[in-house]
């Protein structure tokens, strides 16, 4: 198959690469672009270790394929830890153990995070309900909604603060 | 692409050899998981012919590429089409409703999946298009097998005309499943007109329990236009025995499926008429 001309913002930086049309987005960040914060676990869009944002929405690097990224931006774990954006749920999620192998971390603090810009304070069955999607085969499950409900919390009482 | 015409124009090149790339939800896994391998994709995703909600005369349309996220949150579909709005909520998680398609997921007719029955349950009309002119199929029609439909070779999806909600009427949408999102074991979506706690023109699909969604007539013949009580309720519980015809899987038993299937029925109703709580409650809680 022949290769395609992609170019794509990467966590703000423009790329550009040749990849074969049929590579999902998740390889492709991995092997070309040396991401590995991405995990991939089923690749069939069950286990959710692979989420990453595209023009700001969440979705599953391994049922898109790279060459659809074409003019978007997309955005890994890399991108929003060195940005600083999900610190406190970093924070929250080591303080609280809500890890243990780490394999599902990126992809449940992407997801937590989009919880928490769509929804600043929800409840613990909601957390649950957003994040049913991501697998953790260590915690339990537990440790994650305490972290993510703690970082709500603290997310809501510095925008009191600040309003 | 970007044009139906285009599309028109690769499917007549590539023929039986290409598949259609909408939101790609079911489609790249089963690349993933090498259970395909066409030779060509036609990715649609830049045909705008095919996206957009708008209100024609009293029909809602929905765009073959619209997302099951921006179901849950278009204003047009929480005023005219309530029941979509409620199914897209149970449709995977989020990260998938933000790219799997409405057209997609009805031309994949999945039997487990939820827009199928929500068609069946609205009396949509399924708008097809191909280089040789427009059809409209209803949606209890294009449904006619496991994954299969009453698509042509050549021809797309491209949106569904829904008559638009009535004063009266009410909807339900429930489904049981293992773990949020996950594929149903047995759901019912269904929409009725109410008047004076009677119910009429009820048609209650269900889905996950046979080949493909099934409209439950003989149960609602025993439902509609009655005073419903709790044998009442029983009676036509007990007719979707002859109607669905549930499997054995590695979720469930084909008995379990036409338990919950009965159990659902019940709790459905109960929930169409909230005013007859008292006598309907013990039915709806077995």
């Amino acid at each position: 198959m022949s290769e395609r001309e992609l170019s794509f913002m990467l966590n703000g930086e423009a790329v550009m690469l040749r990849v074969a049309p049929r590579r999902h987005l998740a390889d492709v960040l991995r092997e070309d672009l040396g991401l590995t914060g991405t995990h991939l676990g089923c690749e069939q869009g069950v286990c959710g270790a692979c989420t990453v944002r595209v023009d700001g929405e969440i979705v599953r690097s391994c049922l898109m394929l790279a060459v659809q990224c074409e003019g978007s931006h997309v955005e890994t774990i890399e991108g929003l830890s060195d940005s600083g954006e999900v610190a406190d749920l970093q924070n929250a999620f080591r303080v609280r153990n809500a890890l243990q192998c780490g394999f599902c971390t990126p992809g449940m603090i992407i997801t937590a995070d989009d919880l928490l810009r769509r929804q600043p304070s929800p409840s613990r069955d909601g957390i649950r309900e957003h994040m049913a999607g991501n697998y953790c085969r260590c915690t339990g499950y537990h440790a994650i909604v305490d972290a993510i409900e703690a970082t709500a919390e603290k997310r809501h009482r510095k925008g009191a603060v600040s309003d | 692409m970007t044009s139906q015409a285009e599309t028109f124009a690769a499917l007549q090149r590539y023929g039986e050899g290409a598949k259609l790339l909408a939101g790609g939800q079911s489609l790249v896994p089963a690349l993933n998981l090498r259970l395909l391998s066409p030779a060509i994709l036609i990715d649609i995703n830049d045909v705008d012919e095919l996206k957009g909600i708008s209100l024609r005369a009293n029909k809602l349309r929905i765009g073959a590429l619209t997302r099951h996220a921006e179901i849950e949150r278009a204003a047009l579909i929480a005023e005219h089409a309530p029941l979509l709005k409620e199914a897209a909520r149970h449709i995977a998680h989020p990260a998938i409703r933000n790219r799997g398609t409405m057209g997609g997921s009805l031309v994949n007719a999945d039997p487990a999946s939820e827009l199928p029955a929500c068609m069946v349950a609205l009396g949509a009309e399924i708008v097809l298009a191909s280089a040789a002119g427009e059809r409209r199929v209803p949606g209890g029609d294009f449904f006619t097998g496991l994954y299969e439909t009453a698509i042509a070779p050549g021809e797309i999806l491209t949106a569904v005309e829904i008559p638009i909600a009535r004063q009266n009427e009410r909807y339900v949408f429930m489904e049981l499943a293992r773990r949020v999102g996950d594929y149903a074991l047995v759901g019912i979506a269904c929409q009725a007109e109410v008047v004076d706690n009677v119910l009429h023109d009820l048609k209650p699909a269900f889905f996950a329990v046979g080949t493909r969604p099934i409209l439950a007539s003989a149960a609602a013949t025993r439902i509609i236009g009655r005073q419903i009580d709790a044998a009442c309720l029983e009676e036509a519980a007990a007719a979707l025995d002859e109607e669905l015809a549930p499997i054995n899987d590695l979720q469930a038993s084909a008995a379990m499926r036409m338990h919950l299937a009965r159990v659902l029925l019940r709790r459905a109703v109960a929930a169409l008429l909230p005013e007859l709580q008292h006598c309907l409650q013990t039915a709806a809680r077995a």
